[in-house]
């Protein structure tokens, strides 16, 4: 159990590089093109480690967002909360999806998220003007097989070492 | 490819009330929100949460920040002779027309003494530097790296070289969120220099444009026209210029004139910004005046409070 527990940090640095990508300075002509990097990291996490990546922790990563983008407090928070359990709710399914049809999902999950900061920005009087949050869904779902990819290579060498120190 | 995670090796794994704590996050979540827009309940708080953000925003400012530390070191000498130079005849000018700039400070403040009303004194400024640091992509808002540490408050204005730049919306300790003059949110109180007609300057979104929707039709306004910050609203300090009006449209039926103006400020390049404390007084830019002269401008400083529109 302890071996386990230790394996959890490494989630949270992936969280937090996510995280600064969001303010990584870019021109003002690609920031629409900037991938929902932290989205995209909760959704594999809350997929593929569903017991140590919880609701709450998704809910810590929206705030962390939330202060970095100088956002209304909570509103990452409740986005990926709803992005989290719905991975968690299905993860069973979807981790057995062929790549396309993960694919096509996360495509869904990220519209629905990019949805939801749209409809909070509604209720709280902050005008989004721009196409910004739907150019970033797009990429974001191309993006997703490299970002996988990725991630899977970081929870293999995690797991390796779990189960070596166990 | 995914079935041999630690985690699906418990294969009936569910939480125990996965959508319960789930209700009770989104809750927490909207109450948060609630509280962070609505009221000021949040703010130390997000202080707090701020402050140690910040050294993740410094390490994101930090490739900028070391090109631009090996961009200043990588200079030859030649170069650095020239720009000597260079500033060597800026000031030499600047410093020409500060010479009468001090004279008429001093007849401005003994005519405003006669006329028994405010004198407009210095205000002190600090500089800052903007942080390499993008945020939420639908507003125009940047980090300074001084913060509530150096006395920076909630609406203080910033202002460059050319004309003002925002306001501060968040003192953090070590940094202070501001938003830019062009933010859709953002409204600034203005002036046209040339017939002080008053009106109110609004952001567009776009950072080489604001608008000026609330101007009659009849309005004296024509493009070139500069607009300075009146004063009024209390936040911006008067005389700062904000913009040049840079197209008026009278069209037939509307019952306000459509102008729309280029912020005087490079805001889109802007590096180093200067914080205002409005009325304080630190060391003047410009030579002592005399005494006596001193005197009475101090009293007619503090016959009001310093910072105020004139009429």
């Amino acid at each position: 159990m302890s071996a386990r527990h230790a394996t959890v940090w490494p989630v949270w640095l992936v969280m937090l590089t996510c995280a600064a990508l969001m303010s990584l300075p870019l021109p003002d002509a690609l920031t629409p093109f900037r991938p929902p990097w932290v989205t995209m990291a909760v959704i594999y996490w809350a997929m593929m480690w569903p017991k140590r990546f919880g609701l709450g922790s998704a809910f810590l990563v929206g705030l962390a967002l939330d202060v970095l983008q100088g956002d209304t407090l909570g509103q990452h928070g409740l986005s990926l909360t709803i992005i989290a359990y719905l991975t968690h709710r299905f993860h069973l399914q979807i981790r057995i999806f062929p790549l396309w049809q993960l694919t096509a999902t996360v495509f869904a999950l990220l519209a629905l998220e990019g949805f939801i900061l749209f409809w909070i920005d509604g209720v709280a009087g902050n005008p989004a003007v721009g196409v910004a949050r739907w150019t970033q869904v797009l990429i974001g779902g191309f993006l997703w097989p490299p970002v996988m990819a990725i991630m899977d290579r970081i929870r293999e060498r995690l797991e390796h070492r779990s189960t070596a120190l166990a | 490819m995914a079935l041999g995670t630690t985690d699906s090796k418990q294969r009936g794994y569910r939480e125990t009330t996965p959508g319960l704590r789930a209700v009770a996050i989104c809750a927490l979540a909207i109450g948060l929100m609630v509280a962070d827009s609505r009221s000021e309940l949040l703010v130390d708080l997000r202080r707090l949460l701020a402050a140690s953000a910040y050294p993740v925003q410094v390490l994101i400012d930090s490739p900028v920040a070391f090109g631009r530390w090996v961009r200043e070191n990588m200079v030859t000498r030649r170069q650095l002779l020239e720009e000597n130079r260079m500033l060597r005849q800026r000031v030499l000018a600047r410093d020409g027309r500060l010479q009468t700039m001090a004279s008429l400070e001093q007849e401005n403040a003994r005519l405003r003494a006669l006329l028994d009303s405010t004198a407009k004194v210095s205000d002190r400024v600090l500089i800052a530097e903007i942080m390499a640091v993008d945020m939420n992509p639908f507003r125009h808002q940047i980090i300074v790296n001084k913060g509530s540490d150096d006395d920076v408050f909630v609406g203080q204005a910033l202002i460059d070289a050319d004309g003002v730049v925002g306001q501060v919306t968040r003192d953090q300790v070590f940094s202070a969120e501001a938003i830019l003059i062009t933010d859709v949110e953002h409204a600034l109180p203005v002036e046209v220099l040339r017939n002080r007609q008053r009106t109110i300057a609004v952001g567009t979104g776009q950072l080489d444009e604001l608008s000026l929707p609330f101007l009659p039709r009849n309005a004296d306004i024509v493009p070139g026209d500069l607009l300075v910050t009146s004063g009024l609203g209390g936040t911006f300090p008067a005389g700062y210029p904000v913009a040049t009006v840079s197209a008026v449209t009278n069209e037939t039926g509307a019952s306000f004139l459509t102008v729309t103006a280029q912020p005087a400020a490079r805001l889109s390049r802007v590096r180093e910004v200067l914080l205002i404390w409005p009325g304080e007084q630190t060391a003047p830019i410009v030579a002592e005046p005399a005494p006596s002269e001193r005197e009475r401008i101090n009293t007619a400083a503090t016959d009001q409070p310093a910072n105020g529109a004139i009429e």
